[in-house]
């Protein structure tokens, strides 16, 4: 029944879903994800429904955007993903060290990515893109801003689940907490997947 | 066991500030949604004296459209959801043998938030500057342009945190209900009220975040100078008004579904008969929660979207009116050849169906866009949403807690004064709104604050006005009714309406801290009613009885919904006229608006570092106090 | 003004409209609450039955006829609103026969500009009777919605770029009362117009007439605080500036304000001759309409008497 009985013991196969506050816990995360996608998706409309509006005199989409430190950081955050399914598939094992490990590495990843995306946004506001130079900018910042916070919540988020692991072990009541956070980090990698294509990509387009 | 873990079980106010017993939760949901409900009621007072006769000078113009839109969102946010979760929490998990909901620290988050959220927004009548531009703040006429004072940003603020505590209660319920149920209750074998909360739980989860960032733009059009609606930075008003009703309508099922499952519920209970149609029943309302989402440019046909738009968000309405037309057949069809009891709870539950049926033709009626373009905008649509809301959902609520008070609080209401509630509010109901349709086919636009003489609105004007306080003095005996029973001594049997069918009527009245003592076994729909044909006392257990493990009870809930309430002060304030020079400071710099943040989250890291082992209630404990018999 | 007694095609055909739907659901009502109170009254628990009904799980044929009859009636319904949105979405802003307007929502008044004959006028719409009447509708600031209950349904006025049409004519002559519909304002309520709908000869003399150089007033003090004080935003003619209502003909104009009703048998607090009202408005515009542009002037109780008196003279010749 309770949490501690399996502290000694070894661990089963899949123990973010060993008790049912663990399974709770992963649905509840999936359901929640739903949400994020809603929330997401009406971010992105509103960027698609205002991103012609830059406003006579600032600089457009084609002229801002450098795909070079976008890829960048694409190629960053797809390889933080990377890092966080081998941190899972470690868990898997039984092998928390190298779950440790890996997760230091996404969350090293992670900053690394958001390093870029200031830098970027302070590139930005020295050309005149600042948050209400247009309908443009404001929707711009808001989207990417949005998924900022994100990155840099997970990156907190898992940052101090290192710690946890590392203080009380990898348990019945952590594995969960360690595989959403996984999930989580997935998510944004998806939503940043959008984010490359529709808002740079296109962007660049025209 | 490990270790024993001793909790320390709070008394008194303590004990209801960090309860995350969904029972208790659900009586806090009740009375904070009941309070609001009576602030929103004298707003629709205030309102409906104004206009009892042309050219009134009660209330002044700006006052007027502050009451009508606090009226409009205090009774959607924080009295009818709040109500609808006060029932959900108490009955949900009792109705699937539960013996908590899967997240119970969430829960009580869920209902602070919503609290100092719906808090946040009433200061602003102490406050003096109150939100003005109608439950669906429109832009331009809620953008900072337009809307100088802090009105608005109480709107949206308050919105925004009430609006966190309604999704994380409808991801709650989505999980407890797919993966709490008890052995043998499979999907459909739910009673009908706990799928109604399923279904309304997903559109919650599905809506309320497109809520989340229409209020987020317009805070940051409001604070951070963006131009998300700001027509000369490049902005689109029409933006708002798609994602406000992409939110909008499903919340109009959000808030009726619930209230079809409670109609279900009592009309079979007081029918002694199985729901008539079970199986198509579940399928009407799968199919209306996911109809909710295609029609939301409905409330549109007039911004100029074009004609493919409008035929087809016609039709998509329409067709709502199909699932809707199966329920009420169903519920008549259960009443047919049943034994009707006439109990308040059912009264209301009966009042309920003939009422609804109006409202929802007056909705077919204005999907037709062409015939809209009169209606829109004007009392027809005012009556018809009160039909749907006041005759609809109320009604349902009025009938849910008659129904389900013995088990909440272990006493049932006075039957005399129930029946008296219910033929005041019914009579005044129709009285209030009734005449409504036809100012509005005579040309009476809705949220005016006078009319003038000689239009021939007068008479109806009067009616309408004394209808609502008809309405009121239906709720003034409801209160009088919860006081006369609260009196009482705490009576009720596990079965008080004798014909209980479904698991929540085979536990004691209230239900103990654990509810089920044993977790039983459910071998059909209706699993109370099945033991009872079967010749049965009561469930029978699907595990023998052992230690329970219940969740401690936590003060962080509270302390972060105080977090960011404090954190919307901060920026609702940020910009002001302070004379004091510290206290401009500390707003000015977001100061105060970081440390309600930081509360919040620091209250986040703690929950998350520290364990909860909850504690174990002995079957010692369960056996002495858990047998009433 | 009703809906239900509708003076132009297009509100004709919006009222058969309603008509149609109203029947049926009429017809749904009355099976609904035959069915209820038969079922009521029928199955009611007398005193001491204790029976237990038979629990019948429902009805497939039943289910299938209360799922069918709601699906025919929507297509009865369906098909004439598809046609009828077709219908109602064209466009005449292209037709040189129909008379074109610009219609201009602006807290609290209405701005009506006839590009084909270069005039504007304010809070009272002119049509010849029988002609088609096309309405490009816009918004000076927040959203409004343009509505004549007794010609045509609403549509809103946009802020921007966003210019919404629609059509409407009248039968008859006569003056109908134009009402904004959209939430704008304290003084939202207040927001009226009238249209005033005449022979195809009155309405070419009322244009030949808005064309006119503006006629100053006759006493020269109060021809200069006029020009001071008024044409700063107002314009009679061709002077003044077109900021806010044109005043040119006023004294014809049913109302003042769009909410002071013009009559020389006042009956209702908001009635009164074009004279009084006149002067109860520029006495104190923010009594009459809260939360309008137009400030208290700094006039004198002489000055506000001859200017009312010169505006309420002020009529088509």
């Amino acid at each position: 029944m309770s949490a501690h009985s399996h502290l000694d013991g070894k661990l089963p196969h899949e123990p973010e879903r060993a008790t049912l506050e663990g399974r709770n816990k992963v649905l509840g995360f999936w359901l929640f994800l739903g949400g994020e996608t809603v929330l997401f998706g009406t971010l992105f409309s509103a960027f698609l429904a205002l991103r012609d509006q830059v406003g006579d005199g600032n600089p457009t989409s084609q002229e801002l955007f450098k795909l070079a430190t976008v890829a960048i950081a694409t190629v960053i955050l797809l390889t933080s993903s990377l890092t966080s399914v081998f941190a899972i598939q470690a868990m898997h094992r039984g092998q928390v060290k190298a779950m440790q490990n890996w997760l230091i590495v996404t969350v090293v990843l992670g900053l690394a990515f958001l390093g870029l995306e200031v830098y970027e946004f302070i590139e930005y506001t020295h050309e005149g893109h600042q948050f209400s130079t247009s309908a443009f900018s404001s929707s711009f910042y808001t989207l990417v801003g949005f998924h900022g916070a994100h990155v840099a919540l997970g990156v907190v988020w898992i940052s101090l689940l290192i710690g946890q692991v590392y203080r009380k072990g990898l348990t019945v009541v952590t594995a969960p907490k360690v595989y959403v956070a996984g999930m989580y980090w997935h998510f944004i990698d998806v939503v940043w997947v959008f984010i490359f294509t529709v808002v740079y990509l296109m962007g660049k387009v025209g | 066991m490990a270790h024993a873990h001793p909790v320390k079980r709070h008394t008194g106010l303590m004990d209801w500030l960090t309860t995350v017993d969904h029972k208790k939760i659900g009586i806090l949901y009740l009375i904070a949604g009941g309070f609001f409900f009576l602030i929103g009621g004298l707003e629709a007072l205030l309102i409906r004296v104004q206009l009892w006769k042309p050219l009134n000078n009660f209330v002044g113009a700006d006052t007027y459209n502050e009451l009508l839109t606090m009226h409009g969102t205090t009774m959607i946010f924080l009295a009818a959801m709040p109500v609808i979760f006060a029932l959900m929490n108490a009955i949900v998990p009792l109705q699937i043998g539960a013996r908590d909901v899967a997240f119970p620290f969430v829960n009580s988050l869920g209902f602070w938030t919503f609290f100092f959220g719906g808090l946040l927004l009433n200061i602003s009548w102490l406050a003096g500057t109150v939100p003005d531009a109608g439950w669906t703040s429109y832009v331009p006429l809620a953008s900072p342009t337009y809307n100088v004072d802090k009105g608005v940003d109480f709107y949206v603020l308050g919105l925004q945190i009430a609006g966190i505590g309604t999704l994380i209660g409808g991801i709650n319920f989505l999980v407890t209900i797919i993966n709490m149920r008890a052995p043998g209750m499979s999907f459909m074998r739910m009673p009908m009220f706990t799928w109604t909360a399923f279904i309304t739980s997903a559109l919650i989860l599905f809506a309320f975040p497109a809520l989340t960032v229409g209020l987020v733009a317009l805070m940051f059009d409001r604070l951070f100078e963006a131009n998300f609606f700001e027509v000369a930075g490049g902005g689109n008003t029409v933006l708002w008004e798609h994602i406000f009703w992409i939110f909008g309508h499903p919340e109009v099922y959000i808030l009726i579904l619930p209230a079809f499952g409670v109609i279900s519920e009592v009309i079979s209970t007081f029918s002694r008969k199985r729901l008539f149609g079970y199986s198509s029943m579940v399928f009407a309302t799968v199919l209306i929660g996911f109809l909710g989402f295609m029609v939301w440019a409905h409330h549109m046909f007039t911004v100029g979207l074009g004609p493919v738009a409008n035929a087809l968000f016609s039709i998509a309405t329409m067709l709502i009116a199909v699932p809707t037309g199966i329920k009420i057949f169903n519920w008549i069809f259960t009443m047919w050849g049943g034994s009707i009891r006439f109990t308040s709870a059912n009264l209301f539950a009966v009042g309920f169906v003939p009422t609804f049926v109006m409202g929802g033709v007056t909705g077919v009626m204005l999907a037709a866009a062409p015939a809209d373009f009169q209606y829109h905008d004007s009392y027809f649509v005012v009556a018809h949403f009160h039909y749907v809301i006041v005759g609809g959902l109320v009604l349902g609520l009025f009938a849910g807690l008659h129904y389900w008070w013995p088990k909440m609080f272990g006493r049932a209401l006075n039957e005399f004064i129930g029946k008296l509630t219910f033929w005041t509010f019914f009579i005044g109901f129709h009285l209030t709104f009734f005449v409504q349709h036809f100012l509005g086919l005579m040309g009476m636009p809705r949220r005016i604050w006078t009319y003038l003489d000689g239009l021939g609105f007068n008479t109806m004007n009067l009616i309408s006005t004394i209808g609502a306080f008809l309405m009121g003095l239906g709720t003034i005996f409801f209160i009088i009714n919860i006081i006369v029973t609260a009196a009482k001594p705490k009576n009720a049997g596990n079965d008080p309406w004798e014909d209980g069918r479904t698991l929540e009527w085979s536990i004691p009245s209230p239900a103990p801290e654990y509810n089920f003592a044993q977790t039983p076994l459910v071998r059909g729909y209706d699993a109370l009613w099945k033991e009872k044909m079967d010749g049965n006392e009561g469930m029978s257990p699907a595990e023998p009885i052992g230690p329970i493990h219940m969740p401690s009870p936590s003060i962080l809930p509270f302390l972060m919904s105080v977090g960011l309430f404090i954190a919307g002060f901060g920026f609702l304030y940020a910009k002001n006229d302070w004379n004091n020079a510290f206290v401009s400071n500390i707003f000015g710099n977001h100061i105060v608006a970081g440390l309600g943040l930081a509360i919040t989250l620091g209250c986040m890291v703690v929950r998350s570092l520290k364990d909860d082992h909850g504690f174990h209630i002995e079957p010692e404990e369960i056996t002495g106090k858990g047998v009433k018999a | 003004m009703s809906t239900l007694r509708p003076q132009g095609p297009v509100a004709l055909e919006q009222f058969n409209l309603m008509k149609l739907t109203i029947t049926i659901m009429v017809l749904v009502i009355v099976v609904v609450f035959a069915l209820s109170f038969y079922v009521i009254v029928k199955f009611r628990r007398r005193p001491g039955d204790n029976k237990v009904p038979v629990q019948v799980e429902g009805n497939h044929k039943l289910e299938i006829i209360w799922t069918v009859i709601p699906i025919v009636l929507l297509l009865i319904l369906g098909v004439p609103t598809v046609q009828s949105v077709f219908g109602l979405a064209k466009d005449y802003s292209k037709d040189d026969n129909a008379v074109q307007v610009i219609v201009t929502g602006h807290q609290y008044w209405w701005e009506f500009e006839y590009p084909q004959y270069g005039i504007k006028t304010a809070q009272e719409l002119m049509i010849p009777t029988g002609k088609t009447i096309s309405i490009s509708a816009k918004s000076a600031d927040v959203i409004h919605s343009f509505w004549i209950p007794s010609l045509a349904g609403k549509i809103d006025t946009n802020p921007g770029s966003n210019v919404n049409k629609m059509y409407f004519s009248s039968k008859h002559d006569g003056v109908y009362l134009g009402k904004c519909a959209e939430l704008c304002g304290p003084s939202h309520a207040l927001m009226d117009f009238k249209v005033k709908s005449v022979s195809s000869d009155s309405f070419d003399r009322w244009v030949a007439g808005m064309k006119e150089p503006g006629q100053l007033p006759a006493d020269a003090a109060i021809s200069d605080v006029f020009q001071k004080q008024c044409l700063t935003c107002h314009a009679v003619g061709d002077k003044g500036l077109q900021l806010y209502p044109n005043l040119t003909n006023i004294g014809d104009r049913e109302t003042i304000g769009g909410i002071l009703v013009n009559t020389d048998d006042p009956k209702y607090k908001n009635e009164g001759s074009t004279y009084d009202n006149l002067k109860r408005w520029i006495s104190d515009p923010q009594a009459v309409k809260p939360g309008n542009s137009m400030p208290k002037v700094d006039l004198t109780k002489e000055q506000i008497d001859g200017i009312a008196k010169y505006l309420s003279e002020y009529k088509q010749k």
